[in-house]
Formats: C-alpha cells, structure tokens, sequence
C-alpha cells in the first residue's frame, strides 16, 4: 500500500513534467516553419505581416479575371522560403491534412504550397491558386516579426506590477494587522471573490468603461498600453493580495508580541517582524501575479488596442503576445500560423525565464 | 392508450430526424441561428452552427470534421476541387462606415474621402475633401481617428476588397486581407477593437472616430452610418433596400461555384458582402439535409434575414443556387 502510494504521487508529479514537454514540443514543431524562415530576427524584426515586394514587377490586376483584379492579397500564402524548407512544411503539417486529397500540391510548389500547409483553403484562394498565376508568389514576400507584441507583453505586464505592487501589499497589511476583524472579513471575502471573477469580465468592463474613463483623464484613445496595464493590475491585485495576506498571518504571535513588548510600533512590527518572516510568501505571490499577467489573453485583447506599432506614449495602443495570438488564430494558416507558433513559443520562453529568474534572485538564500 | 400511440408516433417521428454540425464565419451567424430556430420548429431536424471564424470554417470542413463550413471569403474553383467542396451564397449583408463626430448627423463621404481616410492623407475632420459634400455640418478641425479590427476578420477582407475596387492606390499598396497594418496605425490616429462589438464600443466612446462596422451591430448600437458614394457616383445610405440594390448585380456564377466578391457593384450601396457555405463533394447524404436547410432558409427566412439587418439573396440567385445543387446531385430530398 505504502509503495503504491508512493508511486502514484511520484506519477502525478511526473504528468506535469509530460505536459510540459509535449507542450513545448508542439509548439517548437508548429513554429518550425517560421523559426526556419525568420530565425531570430523575428525577434528584433517590428513588421508584422507586411508584404515586401523586392521585384517591383506585382501587377496583380491582370491576373484574377473574375474578381475584377483585385490584388487580393493572402497573407501566408505567399511563399517566403525556398523550396526544400516547404517541403518539410509539408511534412510537419501533413497530419492535419487528414482525408483530403492533396495531388496537386506536389506538383505546384510554389503557388500551392501553403494552402495546404494549414489545408488552407481560406488563406490562398482568391489571390494565387488561380493556374495562371505562378510567377507572382515569387515576387513577394511577407515578413512576420514579433517585436512589436514581446514589447508590448513586457510593458504591460511591468506596468500592471508597478501598479498593483504597491496596492496590493496596502491590502494585506491593512487586513492582517490593521483592520478589525468585522471589517477584515468581508473585506477578504470581496477579495477572494474578485479573484474569482473570469477574465472577459474585466475586459468588457475595461472597454465599455474604464478604458474611456481613463482617456477622459490622460487623453489619448479609450484603449491604450495604460488601460490595459491597469486592467491587468487590478486583475492581479486580489490574488497578490490574499496571498500576502495569507502569508502574513502566518507570522506566529508570540515573535509580533515580542516586539511589542519591546516597544516597537506597529509599523516597525510589519517592517522588522512581519514582512522579513512572510517575505517568500509574498515574494511568491508576486511571481504568481506576474505569471498571470504574462499570459492574460482576453481582458488585454479587449483594451490593447491590437495596433501593431510601438506606443510612443502611455495612451497608445499597443499589442502583446496573447493578444496577437487571440485575435488570429481563428483565422490564421500555413505561415501566418506558424509564426503565431512561434510567438507563443517565445512567451512560453519570456515567462519560464522571468518566473525562474525571480525564483532564483528573490529567494536563493532561503531554504 | 391513446397517449401511447402517440408516444410511438412521436418516437418514429423524432427518429427520423437528424442533426447536422456546422462552424465558420461569425458575420451570417445571427440569421443562421434564426434559420435554425424555426427549421427545428418546423421540421424537427436539428442544425448546430458555432461561429468560429471563416478560416476555421473552411479548414474544418476541409478537415471533414463538420458537414459544412461557413465562410465570407469565397473559394476559388480550383481550392475547391482541391479541397473536394462545393460552395454557395447564403445572405448578403453590408458593411457600414459608422462615425461618432458630436454634432454633425448626416455625414456624406465621397470616394476620394474614404481613400484619403484609409489612406491616411486627411487627417482632420475640415479637409475640403469631406467639406465639399458636408457644407451644412459644422466639420470641426478635429483628428480623425480611424477606428479598425484588431483581429483578423471577414468583415476587414471585404472592407479592404471594396477598397482596392474603389481605389487602385489601395490596390497596389494594401490590396484585399484579412489583417492590414492602416496607414493610420503609423501615424497614431488609429484604434482597434477586437470583433464587431469592439469596433463598436470604439466609436461609441472615442469622439471624432470612423471606423467600418457590419450594419447589424451598427443599428444594434445605435451608430451613425455615413452616406456613401456609389460606383454611379451617387450618395447612397446604408439601408438593406440599398443593400438589395446592389446586390442585383452581383454576377454570380453557377459555373464558377458562385466564387465572387461582390463589393462595390455597379449601382446601389457599395460595401456590400455575401457569405458562403461549403459542402464536402462525396458527402452526398450529409449534403442533402445541409441543403433542406438552407432551402428552407431560402423560402421562409427572408423575413427574419432582414430584421436582422441582412439581405436575403434576389429570387433569381436563389433558383441559380437551386439549379447548382441539382447539377451536382446535393439538392435536398423532396
């Protein structure tokens, strides 16, 4: 029975490393095709889906006779690699192709590739799958890089802690050693229900509300780096909060009334006594609420704006990582999904780095 | 005993009907959902639709996942014979270019406006561009702040697909995509919001904005929808009877799988757009019950298309559509 027990416990803990694995297996093999296409210049690179054209020659009016020569334009259809790489596009996506039928795809390389990379459909149609049309794919190529959303996921994401940082620990300290306790507990009832409360709920109250009632003050539009920043800060400041507080209680009275019998004040008690005893706690908050902050996907999306330049000010609107990722997936194949891949590749890396940074850092002298 | 027979014949009943799955665009999914209400009413047979996006519209059917798929950018002839699908038109809608400017209620844009919004060349609300046709309204030296989606939609391909129509600059530079870096994002005149409804509370909430909504959300949220001007040149609302207008020179194909984009027709409001639906070929049971719905939606959901704000497709495209499942074998059992 003992080993039994012991086995399942050591299984359970090993499911988390698989998963873990897979994750970032399958994330690695979908991104594949762009990692191999952009490398690492996707991360430097701001343009995202941005057509160059090298050779000036595109008239694409000539060549969709039906659709009134609208140069429809098909974001990742166009191949942007070399023959051999699409080959193994193939390969990596010829899973999902499942029953259809893909004869022509061999054959057309360069003009079909892609549709049926993510089965595709959608993304080539109108422009390129016409017969006719083999030379234009050649000519144009469409850039992914992923500056724009890692900036603007690490400005959001500091600026909520700078903001909620602060606030949060206020909370806990007035609620642990302040407050009485007819007010401390339905206060940190309110608290735990606030944690509660599903992401899209902060978003649609950010957009229809908060997010004109702060560029009614700062200016700017009513989605922005800021609104969302906030958002995501008042989304994480019931979690840092009771877990601080939690963390706080736990300071045994005896070593609190010593102090004060020794004369200290109470903020010399929460300063001296207090936060030095509960400090991984409150240090692990933290690194809970930053995690959560790195990949909040829906109250962001809602507020962000999802405007892929850099913001100059606090009040433009920006994008993050999550967001880029929400808004198109639905509608995204072949490249143009694979470099979301990759970008969530990338957040999955930013967050494995902070969180193990700030583990390390924060707490390498205690054990 | 009586009750028991009926419960026998209630159960031969409920066993003959059937359910079919479908997922895909987002912007058709209200009439479909009202289709779906009454089919169920009528016929018994149940019909799911989960608006999930037109590119996940396609790759599921494609996929073989779902009996047939929605989606507002049409295919080609030759992705659907790679892909093993037929295609037809369902309803047709409008895109309407909703502004919230405080004071000024009858907005006229003319062609050259429009582009020089997207384009970002006017940038304030008294360019003599937009004057010209506006000389009553009080057009204050404002920012325009262009409001766009921030995720890739069916609504943007077809709004930029008039454009590039309307506009060869357009054309050349942007062409017609689902996702475009506006010219106005460089210039921070630009916000986003994610869906229709996000576009919506932009403009609502952001004095001095424009930004193209379905007209569905637009009257739902009470926006102000500019007049636009036509291909012949005239100013036209954004009404379905204008919508209608338009759609009457379509042009569709049977030929060609019905595969066109029907923005910026001859005459009639300019931004108009169908939305399509797609069937895998061997599937020719499945097939059948997907087409009995959409015929009844064809014969008895006009009504309820155009409540909603949309376009029920002309008598003439409805018998081509019908002509079309007969041809390949997919019409509905009579």
């Amino acid at each position: 029975m003992e080993a039994f027990f012991k086995r399942l416990s050591a299984l359970s803990a090993t499911t988390i490393l698989l998963i873990l694995t897979s994750i970032f297996v399958v994330l690695f093999l979908y991104a594949k095709p762009a990692i191999e296409a952009y490398g690492l210049k996707f991360l430097v690179d701001p343009r995202w889906d941005v057509v160059i054209t090298p050779q000036k020659a595109t008239s694409a009016p000539k060549k969709t006779e039906n659709l009134g020569g609208v140069n429809v334009d098909n974001e990742d259809d166009i191949p942007t690699v070399n023959i051999p790489k699409q080959n193994q596009k193939i390969n990596v996506q010829e899973d999902d192709l499942g029953d259809i039928p893909t004869p022509a795809s061999t054959t057309k390389v360069n003009t079909q590739d892609d549709d049926l990379a993510g089965v595709n459909v959608q993304e080539e149609d109108l422009g390129i799958s016409a017969p006719t049309q083999n030379t234009q794919p050649q000519k144009q190529k469409v850039i992914y890089g992923g500056l724009v959303p890692i900036v603007g996921t690490i400005l959001s994401t500091a600026l909520a802690m700078i903001f909620a940082v602060p606030i949060a620990m206020g909370i806990a300290i007035f609620l642990s050693e302040i407050a009485p306790p007819f007010i401390s507990k339905p206060v940190g009832i309110a608290i735990e229900l606030l944690a509660a409360i599903p992401s899209i709920i902060y978003g649609m109250w950010g957009l229809f509300y908060f997010g004109p009632f702060i560029s009614h003050i700062f200016g700017g539009g009513s989605v922005s780096l800021l609104v969302a920043g906030l958002v995501l800060g008042i989304m994480i400041i019931p979690f840092m909060a009771s877990l601080t507080r939690d963390s706080m209680k736990t300071t045994p009275d005896v070593l609190k009334e010593s102090a004060y019998a020794m004369g200290a004040t109470k903020f010399e008690v929460i300063k001296d006594v207090i936060f030095p005893y509960a400090k991984k706690g409150i240090i692990g908050s933290m690194i809970l609420a930053l995690g959560r902050a790195l990949g909040e996907t829906m109250a962001v999306a809602f507020v962000i704006g999802g405007v892929f330049t850099f913001p100059h000010k606090l009040t433009d609107p920006t994008v993050s990582i999550p967001v880029v990722l929400a808004n198109n997936f639905a509608e995204s194949s072949g490249m143009s999904l694979s470099a979301l891949f990759y970008l969530a590749l990338i957040l999955f890396v930013i967050s494995f780095i902070v969180i193990s940074f700030a583990k390390f850092y924060f707490l390498r002298d205690k054990k | 005993m009586k009750k028991f027979i009926a419960g026998i014949a209630l159960a031969a009943v409920s066993s003959f009907a059937w359910t079919i799955n479908g997922t895909g665009a987002t912007f058709p999914y209200p009439v479909y959902k009202q289709w779906i209400k009454s089919f169920y009413e009528k016929t018994g047979n149940k019909v799911n639709y989960t608006g999930t996006g037109s590119g996940t519209g396609i790759k599921e059917v494609a996929l073989r996942h779902v009996d047939f798929g929605g989606s507002d950018k049409p295919l080609s002839p030759a992705t659907l014979k790679k892909g093993q699908l037929y295609q037809f038109p369902t309803v047709i809608g409008g895109i309407a270019l909703s502004y919230n400017i405080p004071g000024v209620n009858n907005l006229k844009l003319s062609e050259e406006a429009i582009k020089g919004i997207v384009l970002g060349t006017i940038k304030y609300w008294d360019n003599p561009m937009i004057v010209k046709y506006n000389p009553q309204a009080k057009l204050p030296h404002k920012k325009i702040i262009f409001v766009h989606r921030s995720d890739k939609s069916g609504t943007t391909f077809n709004f930029t697909y008039y454009l590039s129509k309307m506009s060869p600059e357009w054309n050349q530079k942007f062409g017609a995509r689902k996702l475009i870096n506006w010219p106005t994002d460089a210039q921070g005149r630009s916000i986003a919001g994610k869906g229709n409804f996000g576009v919506s509370a932009a403009i609502k909430t952001n004095p001095y904005s424009i930004g193209y909504v379905d007209y569905a959300d637009a009257v739902k949220n009470g926006l102000k929808m500019a007049e636009v001007q036509a291909a012949d040149g005239k100013f036209v609302a954004p009404t379905p009877k204008n919508f209608a207008e338009g759609a009457k020179y379509a042009g569709f194909d049977p030929k060609l799988d019905f595969y066109k984009v029907i923005a910026y027709p001859k005459h009639g409001y300019p931004i108009i757009a169908a939305t399509f639906i797609l069937v895998p070929k061997e599937k020719i049971q499945n097939d059948k019950k997907v087409t009995a719905f959409f015929d009844y939606g064809y014969t008895n959901g006009d009504k309820a298309a155009l409540k909603l704000g949309y376009v029920p497709l002309p008598e003439s495209i409805k018998d081509m559509v019908r002509k079309y499942w007969a041809d390949k074998g997919i019409a509905p059992a009579k």
